[in-house]
């Protein structure tokens, strides 16, 4: 088999797959149904993406690709990162239910996981100290 | 020789690695809760784009190619664990439940 064709054939057969894992990852980022499902899906499109630029750098050749993948994984990692703390500091889920049951034991963040009875605010449950 | 052996390599690691972005997205798609997608969004994930990095040093063959390859790859590899292990534990803290198919809670 001819080497060079072989490539080509993978390079061909390697985007479709991963636009299909770019479809399929957004479907999961619109239908969440939680906030940190989103938050997930959003780090997997950006691997994905890292991903279909190497393809791409394979593809045409250009080597310089390789520093735009550093650099989106690196904004990525961040947003990630900042997605995790606005969601530990905004302390409740999108119900409403404010932090609960299986936060009780945690060493963190004990000063706002007292029980109310009714929904608190959401200003009101922000923590001054994350 | 040397040249094809090299198109072969990064042929088959493409291949490979798209296959596991592909599978990533799915366990994204069919896991039911939170804690078990980020097994897949992780784990696969990381590893389908590193092989896509690693294809690419292997394509181009010349030193500085590899060495950014090598350091985005090792550069991923240490921030996926961190990222997904930090999302868990603000999903946790805030209170998202496992999946009532869960046999265990080990963290309660």
């Amino acid at each position: 088999m001819n080497p060079q064709a072989y490539l080509d054939f993978a390079v061909q057969a390697a985007f479709v797959l991963l636009s299909l894992s770019f479809i399929i990852t957004v479907a999961r980022v619109i239908k969440g149904p939680t906030l940190p499902d989103r938050v997930l899906a959003l780090d997997l499109l950006v691997a994905a993406a890292i991903g279909f630029i190497a393809v791409l750098g394979i593809k045409t050749g250009y080597t310089l690709y390789i520093d735009i993948a550093i650099a989106l994984g690196l904004v990525g990692f961040l947003a990630t990162v900042a997605f995790s703390r606005f969601i530990l500091s905004r302390g409740q889920r999108e119900d409403g239910t404010p932090a609960c049951e299986p936060a009780s034991d945690a060493s963190i963040e004990e000063d706002r996981l007292t029980p109310t009875a009714e929904p608190v605010a959401l200003d009101g449950k922000v923590s001054q100290n994350v | 020789m040397f040249e094809s052996l090299a198109l072969l390599a990064s042929g088959t690691l493409v291949l490979i690695g798209a296959l596991f972005g592909l599978v990533a997205a799915l366990g994204l798609w069919r896991l039911p809760d939170i804690y078990t997608r980020m097994h897949s969004a992780s784990k696969a994930g990381t590893l389908g784009s590193g092989l896509l990095l690693i294809a690419i040093a292997v394509h181009a063959g010349d030193t500085s190619t590899v060495l950014r390859a090598t350091a985005g790859v090792l550069f991923f590899l240490l921030t996926a664990p961190i990222s997904a292990h930090l999302l868990a534990k603000a999903a946790y803290s805030v209170g998202y439940n496992l999946d009532p198919s869960s046999v265990r809670d080990e963290m309660k």
